[in-house]
């Protein structure tokens, strides 16, 4: 067909320099289209502008977050583990034996918003390709999840699509879904938060970068056709901006197709296992636009793209669509000519189809030709890297004092035995505390064979190697109240949470990815709320030794002028030399005695409790001391080492009540417990002090294990004994003098509340 | 010499390297078979593991069945070769018409993946004669399609001919007719079922070592072929 339409190139560019250009329209600000004519000497063309638009939109340039995520890289611990950091698109760290392990975290919460089932679908997509163009092969993904209040007719709908869509994509990529957090709450109710991790190995040798070095090496794109999806992910990209006549405009979420992906998956593992890749890089926000900027700035500078080349599912895109459709499925190499047939054999072999759309040059420039017209002459790294950076204002609202002066302490409590029975029941069916497997059963957790632990395991747990045994654990946490009441503790809670839950596995806590959910960054408020997380998470990390090794920023999460509770997720990655001794969460033999590890304060600001019981928020987050928090961990990875524990679960959401009622009712057998001296069983059970963990020990390590915790000083105090006898066949658990639940009723309460509402 | 048990690779399959550990498990000895190949490798039973063979559009199975490899499969099935699917490998086997029924969404419509017990029917298939009759066995179910589906004829005929080999106890996942989740054909040489055994062979990622069976069955009427030869 022949293409009437004239195309904007660098030559008319040149020509008509007064041409009204659509830049608001594509989110950029009068000073950033003055900055890109200033850089490119002239205005840019439709086919510039669009790149520049969505290169540095907040996006892809942390053009908000830049100055401050600079601490992750100012504050970094002492530690040999770390193979490539941040700004690649995932993180390495060594895990020994020559393995190395790369993670990431990354949200699609608008989408999914939007269009619940392919939003989650794509989030899961998008991350496993940042994985894979690492070099490494996928082992599982997670899922830290927010939505609105679990009764809320919208959350249904949001939910359940979610849900599908991370089951749908994620079963057929035939990945184990191994864990993440489901947490309901007011604030999301307009903007849920789906994150999405993925977990990749390799061995040091086949680390891969997105680096297109080599002059007159070609520039292979492989995968899905390009289409017409997600162009509206860049907003105004629609064609009457650019050409009336072009077509309409069109949906602005992505469509997924999971089993492309996973030949994707298989071959770039193949070619990459070949040795014929020289760079490689996924193809996610802005496309073609992003993935060739960045490959030519981090490597030689240079590269040409000819882009009637591109394969496409819908001939009549502009190039400027074409630049920045954001169809999944895509990546892109770097090849040396002589390797180019190899290359292309191996695409045929899974029917992937792929085909040369460049080359790297030593121009230093990044040019892009349509129908033999140059459209696009710019430097790389000034459309890559070196957008612009923002100093946003930010400020303490006026509104934190008095939040932190609204203490739980007033509210009343439960104070016979009937109450506190009452209390606990209530908290064990809420929508945050209850039981999830009607949600976690959709996710396939077998797959590959390699899955150890799951949810609702503390960490979700993988070999990676079956001669050795060598593995990792992963756990993603957050409570977004305990970080609205003070951001910077708050987010270290994260951290700690995160610590402790992959510590309780066995495994050593080694670095971390994060996921940081906030409002807009254009409100005072929110920025400093992000200011306050981000210094908190670095000085934290530097504090624990776990470097941060990557991740992901998400603002505008927000209904109106209403942000969400500001959420950073941290995922804390652990190692294990052999994931045989690692610790799961319930206890298996009568006798065996419970223990508490660490110190129960009277702390219920932010607490479960209030929440489900008050509805309030209000007060102080609970202490923490970082270098307890390390204690803990080292004592779990002991205990864990030795075989001194038979079990071992994190208390914090819905404190030691919640601990032992999920530890119960995973083992299906009851137990005998108790009210230590010098606290109320209120406290006991319903506090949620951070550093604590409720460990399970053979009769025959108990002095072993208390001798440990006595010489590192450590609070460990004996709390139950496991008792399957208590009243014949039905298993109970005893509170007491205080008051018994049989765990047939628990389970009913804990497992009834999210099949009630969205089955 | 050990048996040597293919396992088949579509593109999209997904649990093909778990079937091959199973074997090794078992005692015998994995031979990867690639879709578009046509020689079967001298292969002495054969596994069509689980996943979404070209990712299930049209309908699970569908277009696998013409598979170069599969024309293979089935004349060899014919020929008497133990033939096992397991989950996608059933659909592959039933829209093949190796074995008869097919299997359609779930009840409740949901992707279900739980630790599921199954009583072992028939203990005299090629994949089950390591079971003694009626053993129960704990195994990982995780399908959407996974509901045994055949008219009245054909299940009263699979019932009378004892070829409903593994059938779901204490619930019924997915409203399979019977609760049958697995089936043999005439001969028993051909089984398909829905669970997964292959992820039932390892303590430390599985529920059980309840699925090593299949594999020491062929490989223990593998043994008593080769003393008869």
């Amino acid at each position: 067909m022949t293409d009437t339409r004239t195309t904007d190139t660098v030559a008319s560019a040149g020509q008509s320099p007064d041409v009204d250009q659509p830049y608001a329209e594509l989110g950029l600000k009068d000073d950033e289209y003055q900055e890109i004519r200033r850089i490119l000497g002239r205005r840019p063309t439709s086919a510039e502008l669009a790149m520049y638009s969505v290169m540095w939109s907040e996006h892809c340039s942390y053009k908000s977050s830049k100055v401050h995520l600079r601490q992750f890289g100012d504050k970094v611990p002492e530690t040999d583990a770390m193979l490539v950091g941040i700004g690649e698109n995932a993180g390495v760290v060594d895990i020994g034996d020559g393995w190395a392990v790369t993670f990431k975290v990354e949200s699609h919460n608008h989408p999914s918003y939007v269009e619940p089932y392919q939003g989650a679908a794509t989030g899961v997509g998008g991350i496993v390709r940042d994985i894979i163009s690492m070099g490494a092969r996928p082992l599982a993904v997670m899922d830290p999840l927010r939505f609105g209040p679990a009764d809320a007719p919208d959350t249904h709908r949001v939910l359940r699509g979610v849900v599908e869509g991370i089951g749908g994509y994620g079963n057929c990529l035939g990945l184990p879904n191994i864990g993440g957090e489901i947490v309901f709450d007011e604030s999301y109710l307009g903007n849920p938060l789906v994150n999405a991790l993925c977990v990749g190995a390799m061995k040091h040798d086949d680390v891969h970068l997105a680096s297109a070095k080599g002059v007159g090496n070609q520039v292979i794109l492989y995968g899905a056709r390009t289409g017409g999806d997600g162009i509206g992910g860049v907003s105004v990209l629609a064609s009457e901006t650019f050409d009336a006549d072009g077509p309409a405009k069109r949906p602005s979420v992505q469509v997924g197709d999971p089993f492309m992906e996973k030949l994707l998956i298989e071959c770039t593992l193949e070619v990459l296992g070949a040795g014929i890749v020289e760079g490689i890089q996924d193809l996610g926000g802005a496309g073609i636009s992003c993935a060739t900027s960045e490959l030519a700035s981090n490597g030689d500078g240079g590269m040409h793209v000819e882009l009637d080349k591109v394969l496409l599912r819908d001939a009549t895109l502009t190039p400027e669509e074409i630049l920045m459709s954001e169809s999944q499925e895509r990546m892109c190499a770097v090849v040396q000519p002589e390797n180019v047939e190899a290359f292309l054999e191996i695409c045929k072999k899974w029917d992937v189809e792929a085909v040369v759309i460049g080359e790297v040059t030593d121009s230093g420039r990044l040019t892009v030709d349509w129908h033999g017209e140059q459209i696009v002459d710019v430097p790389p790294r000034s459309v890559a890297h070196d957008g612009p950076v923002y100093e946003r204002p930010y400020a303490r609202p006026d509104w934190q004092d008095q939040l932190q002066a609204d203490s739980a302490a007033k509210l009343a409590r439960p104070q016979t035995g009937e109450e506190l029975r009452e209390t606990l029941l209530r908290l064990v069916g809420s929508s945050n505390l209850a039981d999830k497997s009607w949600i976690t059963n959709q996710y396939d957790r077998y797959v590959r064979g390699n899955t150890v632990l799951a949810q609702p395991e503390d960490a979700g747990v993988v070999r990676v190697d079956e001669e050795t045994g060598r593995g990792v654990a992963i756990s993603t946490d957050c409570n977004g109240r305990f970080t609205k009441l003070d951001p910077y503790k708050g987010a270290q809670l994260a951290l700690a949470e995160s610590y402790r839950n992959v510590a309780a596995t066995g495994a050593v806590p080694l670095a971390i990815t994060d996921c940081l959910n906030f409002g807009s960054p254009e409100d005072p408020d929110v920025m400093w709320q992000f200011e306050q997380a981000v210094t908190g998470l670095a000085d934290g990390c530097l504090q624990l030794g776990t470097p941060v090794t990557g991740g992901n920023v998400s603002f505008y999460n927000q209904t109106g002028e209403a942000p969400i509770l500001p959420t950073p997720v941290v995922g804390v990655l652990g190692v294990f030399d052999d994931v045989d001794r690692r610790t799961a969460m319930s206890w298996e033999s009568d006798g065996d005695q419970i223990y508490l590890l660490g110190e129960t304060r009277d702390e219920f600001d932010g607490s479960e409790w209030a929440h489900v019981v008050h509805g309030h928020l209000g007060g102080l987050p609970p202490e923490l001391d970082l270098e307890a928090e390390r204690q803990l961990g080292q004592i779990l990875v002991a205990a864990s080492r030795d075989g001194m524990i038979t079990a071992a679960h994190d208390v914090s959401d819905g404190g030691v009540a919640q601990a032992l009622v999920e530890m119960a009712l995973k083992a299906g057998t009851g137990a005998r417990t108790w009210t230590p001296d010098g606290i109320d069983t209120f406290t006991h059970l319903f506090s949620e002090s951070a550093t604590r963990a409720v460990v399970v020990i053979p009769r025959s390590e108990e002095l072993r294990f208390t001798a440990m915790c006595q010489a590192r000083s450590f609070p460990c105090t004996r709390i139950g004994v496991v008792d399957s006898q208590l009243d014949g066949d039905n298993q109970l658990l005893e509170f007491g003098d205080d008051f018994t639940v049989s765990l047939n009723e628990l389970r009913e309460t804990h497992t009834a509340t999210l099949p009630n509402l969205f089955a | 010499m050990s048996a040597r048990i293919g396992v088949v690779t579509f593109p999209g399959t997904l649990d093909d390297i778990d079937a091959a550990r199973a074997v090794r498990i078992g005692g015998a000895e994995p031979v990867n078979l690639w879709h578009a190949d046509e020689d079967l490798a001298g292969i002495d039973a054969v596994i069509l593991p689980g996943g979404f063979s070209y990712g299930d559009y049209l309908r699970c199975g569908a277009i696998s069945r013409f598979a170069p490899l599969m024309t293979r499969v089935i004349e060899r099935a014919h020929e008497g070769m133990p033939v096992l699917g397991i989950c996608n490998g059933f659909q592959i086997l039933c829209e093949s018409h190796l074995l008869p029924g097919a299997l359609a969404r779930n009840d409740g419509l949901h992707f279900v993946c739980r630790d599921q017990w199954l009583r072992v029917e028939n203990s005299n298939t090629a994949w089950t004669t390591a079971y003694s009759p009626d053993s129960e066995i704990l195994v990982p179910l995780k399908n959407g399609e996974g509901r045994f589906v055949a008219d009245d004829y054909t299940l009263d005929q699979l019932e009378g001919e004892g070829r409903v080999v593994f059938r779901y106890l204490r619930g019924n996942p997915n409203g399979s007719y019977r609760d049958i989740a697995g089936i043999c054909n005439e001969n028993g040489n051909v089984v398909g079922l829905m669970p997964h055994p292959e992820h039932a062979v390892e303590d430390l990622t599985g529920p059980s070592l309840d699925g090593v069976g299949l594999i020491t069955s062929v490989i223990e009427n593998y043994v008593a072929q080769e003393s008869f030869a």
